[in-house]
């Protein structure tokens, strides 16, 4: 009997690294310690009522920030793991196998459980303020795509400690991640933590276009719409169109591996082929899910800080959705040397290239919005103007990539991993960041300190070119990527260094971030945003109080112009005062612990999937149905008002005057 | 509650949204991505359907007589749901129920080949490991039977609702979109038909 308990243990906990135990220790405290917390400040019913059960848009996105900044650790702290592996030769920090599991939940973390929950945050605390509205289309929906994002995101990291983690790739190649080659559970819980974060993702698709489609406030025309909305608008078009690819590919490859299919298999006629066919039809276009909001928030945040109206904006608007709608024509410039022939690799190659075209239109229109503006250096613009030159040499080494006969060269080296993280630092991550900045006052009713953020962004910037430009160099050199050591003889020894030596200087300019965090969580009262309006914003979410009350609007703005709220304070200088509607009682959505509940579930069904047990999975599903039916019948109270009185009261207390 | 009349009567000027006209958008939406799922696995089946390596193939295996019985029920049944409707608009919660439940009972009748259909197949040692085509077969077509499947779910927690509530704004949103869904699903048969079944056996 305690054989098996044993026998069982030793391959249900990963076992046999130091690195293990200590993250087995560590995790063991801070549930300890959290609980603990939690415990003593009497804080659980507060945690349930104010943040778990919420289906408030605003909240759901500082949960969504918050993970996000949690999962940019996790996959942070890989990167660095094998940067030091890397830096000499013949480094034995990491054993082989080890080595690929942290390459592979470093791409699938950053990807998917970082840029896009960071992205979904935004989303969430900025579109419906910034269209005037008081909340998204479903807000239930909303708070179960985000549980859904979480509890697929914990299962994932719990291959750390149980089970074992995946190693394939971030992308899961087969017949690599068949049962054949892969009998662990890892590849188990790459299927199902994406899978189950995946359907949130895909109601946030559906969730926004709605929103935007429908919600806008009053006068508020396509063409009047700010340009970050737009953004959110062609990101979300290409989330329902790309996400259900990701559903089914997946499906499929679990099918192979729990129910003996031979979709991509070696044998029984089943072509792995195709799984790379399919996975690049919707990883392509996610590059440009992340990387198009990125581009509304550039242009936010640069025309704003330039103190001039976004040059190009309809230009702007038809490049994002230029972007959108050829994002689905690029998959195959991923395996130019996989033989797909000529005629097919030389569409593909053209179709990348024009591409280039509308990205360039809006590199031009950044430029010329800060051409004769009056720029103010703040975090959110430093960032926003590192990217134009980092950006520069992502769209340029891709146009390198795009050639599909130079590709036989570049192909899988390190010039590739230097061009990718190019484009999803310079572009996506400086874009979060950015935005971060520039919407922290409207989360948390004050700005960050300055002197830490701009340590941080140093940091961070010299860092990234110190880290990946010898790359470029490296993979020309003929050093191929998923690497996990090398011999003197080869001579990538120095600038590898280098490049490690940027890694950790990256990695300084998180811990500044946290810094900056901090010392702003403890200077709360000096760095208070009084005004709603710390940057002299142009769109409606600065309209508002900062942070934005619960019910955003008190009443919904009438919008008579492109940036409405930058013409109102132009008029309200001049004396010119709009005739505000009378306060009624507002429309709210209830509360609802099902959206948690319904993950939690998730969360069975899938662990259960991942060990086959059907005593977990079986149960699981049971639960997700049961919140299903639960939600149906009792969806007809799911709402109440504010009355009007008391909503005048909110409003006096914090803008201080009726 | 007179409040919340109250309120209804002015919808467009303050920024409240009719929430049934939300849902049917985003129902619309929904059924695009339902379509992009179903095109994928189209697209594998069509990859894969000559992959049989040795197995039996599609002209070997389908059973036409089943598979015309399967269309016919569904199509049928995809009329009666479109009857419900029109008895619903007329105001006719006798006539909603009622071919409610001819809908439903010729939904279980399409299942019910399909599972029998699914079943003859395994006995003919046609399995869902056999080949990658059978594998393609198996999950293309049960894809479609377990989105009838749910549909069914749904129509019968659905009568349960509309005993209970009444026809209110809600609960005819809620038909709309299952009939709207059930149409799709006919839609999508029709594609199976012919790539699957019509040119399997050609």
């Amino acid at each position: 009997m305690l054989d098996k308990i044993k026998e069982f243990a030793s391959t249900f906990f990963v076992t046999g690294d130091p690195m293990i135990y200590g993250a087995d220790v560590s995790i063991a405290l801070a549930t300890i310690g959290i609980v603990f917390v939690l415990t003593y400040f009497k804080k659980w019913g507060w945690l349930w009522k104010n943040w778990l059960t919420t289906v408030d848009h605003k909240k759901v996105g500082i949960m969504y920030i918050l993970a996000a900044i949690l999962m940019l650790f996790r996959g942070g702290v890989d990167a660095l793991l094998m940067r030091l592996q890397l830096a000499t030769p013949d480094v034995t920090l990491l054993h082989p196998e080890h080595y690929n599991q942290i390459f592979t939940t470093h791409g699938t973390i950053m990807i998917l459980f970082m840029a896009m929950p960071l992205m979904f945050g935004l989303f969430n605390i900025a579109v419906p303020l910034q269209i005037g509205a008081r909340d998204v289309a479903f807000p239930f929906l909303n708070a179960l795509s985000f549980w859904l994002f979480f509890m697929g995101a914990m299962l994932f990291n719990l291959s750390f400690v149980i089970g074992g983690s995946p190693d394939a790739g971030w992308l899961s190649y087969p017949p690599l991640s068949e049962l054949q080659f892969s009998p662990g559970v890892g590849q188990n819980f790459y299927i199902w933590g994406i899978q189950i974060s995946g359907i949130g993702s895909l109601a946030t698709g559906i969730n926004f276009i709605v929103t935007i489609i429908k919600m806008r406030a009053p006068g508020m025309t396509w063409m009047k719409m700010p340009v970050f909305t737009w953004s959110v608008f062609s990101s979300c078009v290409i989330i329902i169109f790309a996400f259900p690819i990701l559903t089914i590919t997946l499906a499929l490859l679990f099918l192979d591996r729990f129910g003996g299919g031979h979709f991509f298999t070696l044998d029984f006629g089943g072509n792995p082929m195709m799984y790379i066919n399919l996975i690049w039809m919707w990883g392509h276009p996610e590059v440009y899910i992340v990387v198009i909001p990125a581009f509304g928030i550039y242009s936010e945040v640069i025309s704003v800080f330039s103190k001039k109206k976004l040059f190009g904006y309809k230009s702007m608007v038809y490049a994002m959705f230029m972007i959108a709608i050829l994002s689905f024509f690029t998959w195959a410039h991923h395996f130019f040397t996989m033989g797909s022939g000529a005629d097919v690799n030389a569409f593909f190659a053209i179709s990348t290239m024009v591409i280039a075209i509308p990205t360039g239109v809006k590199v031009f229109n950044w430029l010329f919005t800060m051409y004769r503006g009056k720029i103010t250096f703040k975090t959110p613009m430093m960032w926003a103007i590192a990217f134009i030159p980092n950006f520069l040499i992502a769209g340029l080494t891709g146009v390198m990539l795009s050639v599909a006969p130079a590709d036989f060269q570049f192909h899988n080296s390190y010039f590739l991993v230097a061009h990718f993280h190019s484009a999803l630092i310079g572009g996506v991550v400086f874009g979060y960041l950015a935005g971060l900045y520039y919407w922290w006052p409207k989360m948390f009713g004050f700005t960050l300190p300055e002197t830490p953020g701009k340590w941080a962004f140093w940091f961070w910037n010299i860092g990234f070119y110190v880290c990946f430009i010898p790359q470029y160099s490296l993979g020309l050199m003929g050093m191929t990527r998923r690497l996990s050591t090398y011999g003197w003889d080869t001579g990538w020894q120095p600038l590898n260094l280098v490049s490690t030596v940027g890694a950790f200087l990256m990695g300084i300019g998180f811990l500044f971030q946290v810094l900056q965090i901090l010392l702003g969580i403890k200077n709360f009262r000096k760095l208070k945003d009084t005004t709603g309006d710390p940057w002299d914003g142009h769109t409606l979410e600065w309209s508002i109080p900062s942070p934005a009350p619960e019910y955003n609007f008190a009443t919904i703005p009438q919008v008579e112009e492109r940036d409405d709220w930058w013409a109102e304070k132009d008029k309200r200088a001049k004396g010119i005062f709009r005739k505000q509607p009378p306060i009624e009682a507002i429309h709210m959505p209830k509360n609802s612990a099902i959206p948690f509940i319904m993950s939690v579930f998730f969360f069975i069904a899938g662990f259960g999937f991942v060990f086959g047990w059907s005593f977990f999975y079986i149960p699981g599903l049971i639960g997700v149905a049961i919140c299903m039916i639960c939600r149906s019948f009792f969806s007809y109270d799911g709402d109440y008002y504010i009355p009007a009185d008391e909503v005048k009261r909110t409003e006096a207390a914090i803008r201080g005057s009726v | 509650m007179a409040q919340a009349a109250a309120h209804h009567s002015h919808d467009h000027d303050h920024g409240h949204h009719d929430p049934q006209e939300l849902k049917m958008l985003g129902f619309w939406i929904f059924l695009v991505t339902d379509v992009i799922l179903f095109s994928t696995l189209f697209a594998t089946f069509v990859v894969l359907r000559n992959s049989t390596a040795g197995g039996p193939g599609g002209a070997e295996l389908f059973n036409m007589t089943g598979v015309i019985i399967e269309t016919f029920l569904l199509l049928t049944s995809s009329f009666t749901s479109g009857l419900a409707v029109l008895a619903m608009n007329k105001g006719s919660m006798k006539g909603l129920i009622n071919w409610l439940i001819v809908t439903a009972i010729l939904g279980l009748g399409f299942i019910g080949f399909e599972v029998y259909e699914f079943v003859e197949l395994v006995h003919e040692g046609a399995n869902f490991g056999t080949s990658a085509f059978l594998s393609a077969f198996f999950t293309l077509v049960g894809t479609h039977g377990l989105h009838v499947s749910l549909g069914l779910v749904w129509m019968i927690g659905l009568m349960f609702q509309l005993k209970k509530r009444g026809l209110t704004p809600e609960t005819k949103g809620k038909v709309s979109a299952l009939s709207l869904y059930w149409h799709f699903l006919d839609a999508v048969w029709i594609f199976l038909l012919t790539v699957v079944y019509l040119m399997g056996v050609m």
